[in-house]
């Protein structure tokens, strides 16, 4: 098989990998047949609640559960006071301090909202009533709300994300043209549609876990090791999940309460995490901070970039959301230096949220290079143009691909860019001021070793198999699409089981990585089986292939054949018949030969064998440029998004309606990150109190105009074996900030903290 | 969730007894009561199920006026031709409510009751000072996250916004509700907090709303409701209007106006100033724009909701204009 060039960009439409194949799993979740992790129907399960914090920082210095414990249908109660005998688990990156205890309860108060206690009952309404008549005596110490509060510091400086070169201060000092400003967005939530959970339920020493994951072996690595049992012993099963966007990549301090409870009360235990309760049990976007100066000369040719960011983090752990991330890889600028601070307060460690760093970073470089442009009285699209970066100045490495140029030209031109009235308020209808804004996006190509297994079946049917993850963006139907193309067969017989721990080792399903590492397995392996039923066709005595002469066969049309020759012509389940086969079962993994195991074992459950975007030859990210209208009601401050174009470089696309979705995805997320989503915290003891999705707001189809979206991208073998880059996490980065240069437009008035609310701009 | 006992009412006496009893409370279409409960606010001892009595559910309208029974669902009212015709204003505080899901649950009788969402009065384990859940326990709204609270007909002791919008659009047309017994004006049902914000109505125990009747007028037949928020659909208003508008033979005096506020205040708010000011007066948007500054008087801001003092008379006199044909 050969991978053709696609004659439209990246839109490899010429092959089956490339079709627009409707999700495989679609109907099944439309008509409810898809099941999810809350919705097993195990027997005999006892229901956990959690109880959580009401206060922001201190001590728990009594709990006293004596009347929940006696209340109707309870079984247990856990609190810190409860020895629960687990152990640290490997972090990330493959490390595992020694003998450390892990504790999910703990008497030390770091966030209002920290899980503390758990009541397990027979039903989930004794649990959650029982949960009410636990008492908890705190002695409450001083707490930091947030970012702004004003005893929050200065924090840490993170060396590691810290970025220079040239004169960055002198170039600026020099620069003839100036402009410097602080840009904030606050904490933001995943919001996914189906809340966090489990059920679990053990036998002896192994333990099932129901959960929603984006990794499967990385959360069964972290359950065995809590509890010292061979990872071989956990399954995690998580064949559909209701949205993750970051959120569901670990197992949580509520996992294990779970699991500890199912383990004592020698019963299956099933935890439904509220919803409120999800704002708090693990991290959203951290809230950030960051200025920017830009230093340019009078034609707008950028000599300086000064960045200083910071982000919130928690008391007890280090996340940074790093401000600096796409900062440095935009323009062409040959004096920068960039920082990033993270500033502990009393929050749960925040995590990452679709498009971590890049995200928030567009927003700051993306609003500044607006701001610029307009101090200079230049084009937005003209002064990007300008100083487009021929190559990756922070590497100094060349490009991979990037196709951001076209992405700015061509979705320039399906906008009508052209038509743009440059002064502020200068286009309006009625009492509708309209404004046009500009963002681009980046978002870094990294991948991980990933492993599947194909069997060729005495039916003809082709399965593929993999413990990777679908959360919707479509790894069922691209795996399948891909096993299709090697074999010939329309994707209709092609089977794809996914979402099992127990199932060959995967990259995780984050970091826009899935796709690109688990296609080459996939491809791999898909490659060997077909190459070994090739040997067998010319070679077994039975086969009607074997005196052809050939040294090889084609796979078309769901036929097997002599390469441009007379011959017999079989189908798979023939040949297998004649065979005498009932099936071909290879696995194939993308570590690197001879690797050990435990190589393999880190490679699928932790990050260590992760590739980052410029370890190679070469720097590859994907790439966007989004082109945004707004309607501004001038006398209420409403804004709404009117008219989208989105151009995008992600390389070869796999199977676009997919993408496309995933494109609108990111960018419908990016209009509710500009204009509706904020946690709001109560100064006065750290609660965030929108913690509903009442209150919290996303955007409703209401909100959402028609969304163009244009593909600009070639494959890109650099960046994976199959020509493709990420695309899952791409098309939120630089929506905020085109949408506040939109307003700006609109209104002259320049929002520099988002969301974009409506007291801002009356 | 404690365990409650449940009676499905057989007729409106029937609930009325039951719901008497300390503890007991009236189930329709239920999205409020659920939700209540849910996060801890509710905590009934007994539902009385209402869902099941016939006859108020119907919904009339003639020369006079119209009549809409309790549980006539929200989406009903809202889709009703002659409710669209007479009415708009109504129609559309329907409309621009809750969500398409809700509307198709909730009961007319049930919406006018739904409780506020402060977020403080909704969540009693990390804020147990609310003096609408506990009077005299304080008001843990006022210091706190104030952008949705209300600045008009608060008190030290509550500032939490009345969130409906279709009892909006009620009080500006001289509606009643009918008690049974007797009927009230839904602008006397309606009760400012004062030093008792847990009394939110003038129902009595074991008093349910039986239906809700709107007299016909010309303002009503040329009225809209205007709902101004961030969220294009299901959202509580950052600041509402309804307008009624009826104009002298000469198509510019005006002859009888009809200005309610909603998400600015403790209740529904009639803005009789503005009426007043603009009563004879000849429609213009300055004179207009002037008029609805005066629908806040006597506001009064806690912080973060500043801003609905300045939004709420752009949003009065946007109302006013564009009933009027001039926006």
């Amino acid at each position: 098989m050969t991978i053709m060039e696609p004659h439209k960009h990246g839109d490899a439409s010429d092959g089956v990998i490339g079709g627009r194949q409707s999700r495989f799993e679609g109907g099944m979740k439309i008509t409810g047949a898809a099941t999810y992790a809350l919705e097993y129907p195990v027997e005999g399960l006892a229901h956990a609640v959690l109880v959580q914090s009401t206060v922001p920082a201190g001590r728990i210095v009594g709990i006293d559960a004596s009347k929940a414990l006696v209340a109707p249908g309870v079984l247990m109660v856990l609190t810190p006071d409860d020895d629960l005998g687990l152990t640290v688990a490997t972090d990330w990156y493959g490390n595992r301090p020694e003998n450390q205890a892990y504790l999910p309860l703990t008497h030390e108060v770091s966030f209002n909202g920290q899980t503390i206690a758990a009541v397990v009952a027979e039903t989930r309404e004794q649990a959650a009533e029982a949960a009410r008549l636990i008492d908890v005596v705190y002695e409450e110490t001083p707490s930091i709300a947030g970012l702004d509060d004003p005893n929050a510091g200065d924090g840490m400086l993170m060396e590691n994300l810290s970025s220079a070169w040239g004169d960055a201060e002198a170039a600026f000092a020099a620069a003839p043209v100036k402009i410097e400003a602080e840009y904030t967005t606050p904490r933001e939530y995943h919001v996914a549609m189906e809340p966090h959970g489990l059920t679990v339920k053990w036998e002896g020493d192994r333990l099932t876990v129901w959960e929603p994951s984006q990794w499967s072996h990385g959360m069964a690595r972290t359950y065995a090791e809590w509890f010292g049992i061979p990872y071989e012993n956990v399954r995690l099963v998580s064949p559909f999940i209701g949205g993750g966007f970051g959120s569901k990549a670990a197992a949580l301090a509520y996992s294990a309460l779970a699991a500890v409870a199912a383990k004592r009360l020698d019963r299956p235990v099933k935890l439904a995490v509220t919803r409120p309760q999800n704002f708090t049990s693990y991290g959203g976007r951290a809230a950030t901070r960051q200025t920017i100066k830009l230093g340019a000369t009078e034609d707008g040719v950028l000599q300086a970039i000064i960045h200083r960011g910071a982000s919130e983090t928690s008391t007890y752990g280090v996340w940074p959301e790093q401000t600096g991330a796409a900062t440095p890889i935009l323009y062409k600028v040959e004096n920068f230096s960039s920082q990033h601070r993270v500033v502990p307060v009393n929050t749960v460690t925040p995590g990452a949220l679709r498009g971590p760093g890049k995200n928030p970073s567009a927003y700051g470089i993306e609003s500044a290079m607006e701001e610029l442009a307009y101090k200079l009285g230049m084009d937005p699209l003209e002064i990007r143009l300008k100083n487009y970066a021929d190559h990756d100045y922070q590497s100094g490495k060349p490009w991979s691909t990037r196709r951001l140029r076209e992405a700015l030209t061509e979705g320039a031109d399906a906008f009508g860019w052209t038509r743009r009235s440059h002064a502020p308020r200068s286009m309006r209808d009625g009492k509708t001021l309209i404004g046009w804004g500009i963002g681009c996006g980046t978002f870094p190509v990294i991948q991980a070793p990933s492993e599947a297994m194909i069997r060729i079946l005495g039916n003809g049917r082709v399965e593929v198999v993999s413990g990777a993850i679908d959360m919707g963006q479509g790894t069922y139907t691209i795996l399948a699409q891909t096993a299709a193309e090697v074999f010939g067969v329309p994707v209709s017989q092609v089977d794809v089981r996914l979402g099992d721990s127990r199932l060959p080792g995967s990259a995780i399903a984050g970091g826009s990585m899935l796709a690109g590492s688990i296609l080459g397995a996939v491809h791999k392996a898909a490659t060997a089986a077909r190459d070994e039923l090739i040997g067998l066709a010319l070679n077994d005595e039975n086969s009607p292939l074997r005196d052809t002469g050939a040294n090889t066969l084609t796979f078309d049309g769901g036929r097997i054949s002599v390469p441009r020759g007379e011959g017999p012509s079989l189908t798979l389940p023939e040949l297998m018949a004649a065979l005498g086969r009932d099936e071909i079962e290879i696995r194939r993994n993308t570590l690197p030969d001879g690797a050990s195991a435990q190589d393999h074992h880190l490679a699928w459950t932790t990050m260590a064998k992760v590739q980052g975007p410029t370890m190679g030859d070469y720097s590859m990210h994907s790439w966007c440029a989004h082109f945004v209208e707004v309607r501004v009601d001038e006398d209420f401050g409403t804004v709404r998004v009117s008219r989208m174009v989105s151009a995008f470089d992600c390389g070869r696309l796999y199977n676009p309606r997919l993408v496309e979705s995933q494109w609108r995805g990111g960018i419908i997320m990016g209009i509710g990150q500009a204009l509706l989503e904020e946690g709001l915290v109560d100064r006065r003891n750290g609660r965030t109190i929108n913690n509903n999705v009442g209150d919290y707001l996303v955007p409703t189809n209401a909100d959402i105009p028609h969304i163009q979206v244009i593909s600009v991208g070639v494959p890109d073998f650099n960046a994976s074996v199959l020509g493709g880059k990420g695309v899952g996490e791409v098309g939120i980065v630089g929506v905020a900030p085109a949408i506040a240069n939109a307003v700006f437009h609109a209104t002259g008035k320049r929002v520099r903290d988002l969301p974009i609310t409506l007291e801002k701009l009356i | 969730m404690r365990d409650f006992s449940y009676l499905r009412a057989t007729s409106a006496d029937e609930a009325r007894q039951a719901a008497v009893r300390s503890g007991a409370m009236l189930l329709a279409g239920g999205t409020t009561l659920l939700d209540l409960a849910k996060c801890g606010v509710a905590d009934p001892e007994m539902v009385i199920d209402i869902t099941h009595l016939s006859g108020l559910s119907e919904i009339s309208v003639d020369g006079t006026g119209a009549a809409i029974g309790a549980l006539a669902r929200m989406s009903e009212v809202a889709d009703h031709s002659a409710i669209r015709t007479d009415f708009p204003a109504v129609s559309e505080s329907l409309l621009l409510a809750a969500s398409a899901q809700l509307r198709n649950m909730a009961t007319v009788g049930g919406n006018l009751l739904q409780r506020t969402r402060c977020p403080y009065f909704r969540d009693p384990a990390a804020f147990p000072a609310c003096n609408k859940r506990n009077p005299g326990s304080g008001c843990s709204a006022i210091g706190g996250v104030t952008r949705n609270h209300a600045v008009l007909g608060v008190s030290e002791a509550c500032i939490a916004s009345y969130p409906g919008d279709l009892a909006v659009a009620l009080v500006a047309f001289d509606a009643t509700v009918d008690l049974g017994g007797h009927a009230v004006p839904v602008d006397d049902f309606f009760l400012v907090p004062g030093d008792r914000p847990d009394l939110e109505t003038v129902l009595g125990p074991g008093e349910m709303i039986l239906g809700i009747s709107i007299p016909a007028s010309a303002a009503a037949r040329n009225s809209t409701y205007l709902k101004v928020r961030d969220r294009q659909s299901y959202e509580f208003a950052a600041a509402s209007a309804a307008v009624g508008l009826e104009l002298e033979a000469d198509g510019k005096t005006i002859r009888d106006i009809r200005v309610a506020l909603g998400g600015v205040a403790t209740r529904p708010w009639r803005a009789r100033a503005v009426e007043q000011a603009l009563a004879g007066k000849v429609l213009d948007a300055e004179t207009v724009e002037k008029a609805s500054r005066l629908a806040m008087e006597g506001a009064v801001s806690h912080g973060a909701n500043q801003y609905k003092i300045e939004l709420a008379p752009r949003v009065v006199a946007r109302a006013i204009l564009k009933t009027g044909g001039l926006a």
